[in-house]
């Protein structure tokens, strides 16, 4: 064999563990992909049926005995069918308004949740005859699938047919109220001395270290300060938004830290300079230069940390944030329950209605982050300049 | 009733509070006009801003804080009123001091530098109170727990401390045993498995987004794969709780094994994914930051690109891969919505990930979610782990900023 073919049999082989190399690449970015794919597929896939809710037509019969026991409102053969919620709710609404009083009403109410796995064809605990008096009914068309605007204005339920996250939602903007105004003017007001006030010795050293670090412990670590300091020595109420934003804004603090000083860094030294060669005080320098340049980059750490904590779970779960809570918060210190801690709640409850109830607050939930998230990106690529 | 004269306070302050600013920026004006001032008329109106506001704002925190206490108990319509009265004195005195003379500027600014300091000085408390209030916790765990036993015990039975936390001691059936390493080994395994799946994923995406795609497809896949990092634990969990641990299940009896619905398998392959983003963005950081000469010397040499990569930038970038790795460890030990909610609880010593095992980070959060009363030995437990955690993370995390700065400074 003469030397050449040697060499391009070696070189064959080599230009073939490139090719191959390359190949693993990218099947490494295609993996992330196919999972993101996968999961996303599945989340739509099992939550989607959510936003519809079986409703059943039948006759409300208000006599006196309805105020005893609602379920003389109901025909005897759909009231196994209706909602418990509807009939709990009978008696009050009897009361509120007395002209009711011996009429008969045909109306759409919500079915019970049973009917409504089986009409999105989902294993349901219906028995066989119940199964077919429901396909008769849907054939005299009594028994549709409307538009689900429960799951957005109830709160949590131990019914999976009204269970909404009205309540999880408000909770979890009193905790991001109480997060921001933590660590948003602590975190730039820190970064602020950090960058153009504090001196380059030993004690600024340790200080960056420090905030370095804090940004990579665990969030459940967040969560047992916040049980130690918050609950346990200054009783801020357990479960409360007070406490949630408290220790999540503590948690949030670093990250706002850590992107405020390097959007401030950023800003060349020639700007300042200049403004203090023209006679501005440092204040005047911060406020009139520093701080406007610095703002773009500060905004989207802001955003980052903000999608961050709304997404949290960990630590609220150790100061209590699970507790089954139905009403949205009217104040800070009252119970609370926030959407990731919704969710966690909901995926543990044995009933399997839930599920699709937890997949579709899961997407609410994608949807505001990635939405949040969104948004920091084209803020970072709008106001990205090179100096 | 309260939360109308609540608004109402806060409409009455917000406006003399506004009222005042101008006040004092129109006497500035006035003087100006006779007089050249020290300052910038707007410069007096903060002045009288910072007068009203702080001492105002100081004693209705005081005064919130003692009445929730319960100290010393003040009706909130006379604390408002109080209040109220401060931010009018602070503007009558403020605007008394607008004298030619005075120059606020200087005022100002010396407020905003000790505001700014005071700021930064609780961000560092916060960071100083975090170690000692956790550390403190956990002594007294270890108080009543032999440290060696901790740490060294394969027995996790706290079930029994609870009799001992209600008072009844003498009713524990067992004694309860805090030994933390099958805790330990259940972390140790699912985030080996999370690392087997994140390493080289990421390694491998972050080699193909710096080294082969162009810039324009690097700039649209790097942000897919942060998403990848954004998606809340507790989905996750979710995830590898409905539709992971099955799909074990079922390919592990397809090939004739035995998995348990909590296996460690699941979370760990969740958790691998959850990191790749981690450990592709900081690895493609590095070897971009191996410099271009290394690699044109190579590949003048007459190596392929995957051979200048496998023996050239690689090597260099070692360091750098190492201490993002090590980073993406410290992030999956403290994981813990994933396991939490995939993973089980019952402490098992194994080497089988298809067994349930289950974690530090699910024991603290079991041990805190029931009605334990905070004193009780599992509620301290917790604090005790949550000290080990700490401690490791920290450990990892220095560790990985040292070798991050020393590779750095090779190449700068």
């Amino acid at each position: 064999m003469s030397v050449k073919n040697i060499h391009s049999k070696i070189n064959r082989k080599r230009y073939l563990k490139e090719k191959v190399f390359k190949i693993y690449g990218i099947i490494a970015l295609m993996i992330s992909f196919l999972f993101l794919l996968t999961f996303f597929g599945n989340m739509i896939g099992k939550g989607y049926s959510a936003l519809r809710q079986a409703k059943i037509y039948t006759t409300i019969t208000i006599t006196p005995e309805v105020l005893e026991d609602p379920a003389y409102a109901f025909p005897e053969e759909d009231y196994y069918f209706v909602s418990r919620d509807e009939i709990r709710r009978l008696p009050l609404m009897i009361q509120d308004s007395k002209g009711m009083m011996n009429k008969t009403f045909k109306e759409w109410v919500t079915a019970d949740s049973e009917v409504d796995q089986y009409l999105k064809g989902k294993p349901s605990r219906l028995k066989n005859t119940d199964k077919k008096y429901i396909d008769k009914l849907k054939e005299e068309g009594r028994v549709r699938l409307f538009f689900n605007w429960g799951f957005f204005t109830n709160g949590d339920s131990n019914l999976p047919e009204i269970a909404g996250i009205k309540a999880a939602m408000f909770g979890t903007i009193y905790v991001m109220i109480i997060t921001i105004l933590v660590s948003v003017p602590i975190g730039i007001a820190t970064a602020i001395y950090l960058e153009e006030y504090a001196k380059d010795n030993f004690l600024t050293r340790i200080i960056e270290v420090n905030i370095n670090n804090l940004a990579a412990i665990p969030s459940i670590i967040y969560g047992l300060l916040g049980l130690a300091i918050f609950i346990n020595v200054l009783h801020v109420p357990r479960s409360s938004a007070l406490a949630g934003g408290l220790t999540l804004g503590i948690m949030n603090l670093p990250v706002i830290v850590i992107s405020a000083r390097a959007a401030i860094k950023s800003i060349p030294p020639s700007i300042k300079e200049a403004a203090y060669g023209v006679g501005a005080s440092k204040l005047q320098v911060i406020w009139h230069h520093i701080l406007p340049l610095a703002i773009p980059g500060i905004l989207t750490g802001f955003i980052i940390g903000l999608a961050r904590s709304i997404g949290e779970t960990a630590p609220l779960l150790i100061i209590g944030m699970v507790a089954y809570i139905p009403d949205a918060p009217t104040s800070f210190t009252q119970s609370t329950t926030v959407l990731p801690a919704q969710i966690y709640n909901w995926s543990t409850a044995s009933l399997r209605a839930f599920t699709e109830k937890t997949a579709l607050a899961i997407l609410v939930l994608l949807t505001v982050m990635l939405f949040l998230n969104a948004i920091a990106i084209w803020l970072r690529n709008k106001y990205e300049k090179q100096w | 009733m309260t939360a109308i004269f609540f608004y109402i306070f806060l409409i009455c302050i917000f406006s003399i509070l506004i009222v005042g600013h101008y006040l004092g920026i129109k006497k500035a004006l006035l003087l100006e006009s006779e007089q050249k001032l020290k300052s910038r008329p707007y410069y007096y109106g903060w002045y009288c801003l910072i007068w009203m506001s702080i001492p105002a704002f100081l004693f209705y925190v005081i005064l919130s804080i003692l009445s929730f206490y319960k100290i010393f108990y003040f009706s909130p319509f006379l604390t408002y009123v109080f209040t109220f009265l401060f931010v009018v004195i602070g503007l009558l005195l403020s605007l008394k001091n607008i004298t030619p003379k005075l120059n606020a500027r200087v005022k100002v600014e010396k407020f905003i530098d000790i505001l700014l300091l005071v700021c930064a000085g609780i961000t560092i408390l916060v960071t100083i109170g975090i170690v000692l209030s956790i550390f403190f916790e956990s002594l007294k765990f270890f108080k009543n727990i032999n440290i060696f036993d901790f740490i060294f015990g394969t027995k996790w039975e706290p079930d029994t401390a609870f009799l001992g936390g209600a008072g009844r001691g003498d009713e524990m059936v067992a004694e309860p045993k805090f030994g933390s390493v099958p805790l330990f080994a259940g972390t140790v395994m699912i985030t080996l498995i999370a690392m087997f799946v994140a390493v080289p994923t990421g390694l491998f995406s972050a080699i193909y987004l710096s080294e082969y795609a162009s810039k324009n497809i690097r700039k649209k896949i790097k942000p897919l794969l942060e998403i990848l990092a954004g998606i809340p634990t507790v989905v996750y969990g979710f995830f590898a709780a409905i539709t992971v641990s099955p799909l074990v299940v079922k390919i592990a009896e397809s090939l004739g094994l035995k998995a348990e619905y909590t296996n460690a398998l699941a979370p760990g392959i969740v958790m691998g994914i959850m990191i790749i983003p981690y450990i592709s963005s900081l690895s493609d950081d590095v070897i971009n930051a191996v410099p271009k000469s290394l690699r044109e010397g190579s590949l003048a040499l007459g190596t392929t690109k995957s051979e200048t990569i496998k023996h050239v930038v690689l090597p260099a970038a070692l360091p750098g891969i190492f201490s993002a790795i090590i980073l993406a460890v410290s992030r999956a030990i403290g994981e813990t919505m994933i396991v939490v909610m995939a993973a089980g609880l019952r402490p098992n010593l194994t080497l089988n990930p298809l067994e349930g095992m289950t974690t530090v980070t699910v024991r603290i959060v079991d041990a805190l979610v029931g009605d334990q009363e905070f004193g009780s030995l599992e509620t301290l437990s917790a604090f005790g782990l949550g000290f080990v955690l700490l401690l490791i993370t920290l450990i990892l995390n220095i560790f990985s900023m040292k070798i991050v700065r020393r590779f750095r400074e090779k190449y700068e």
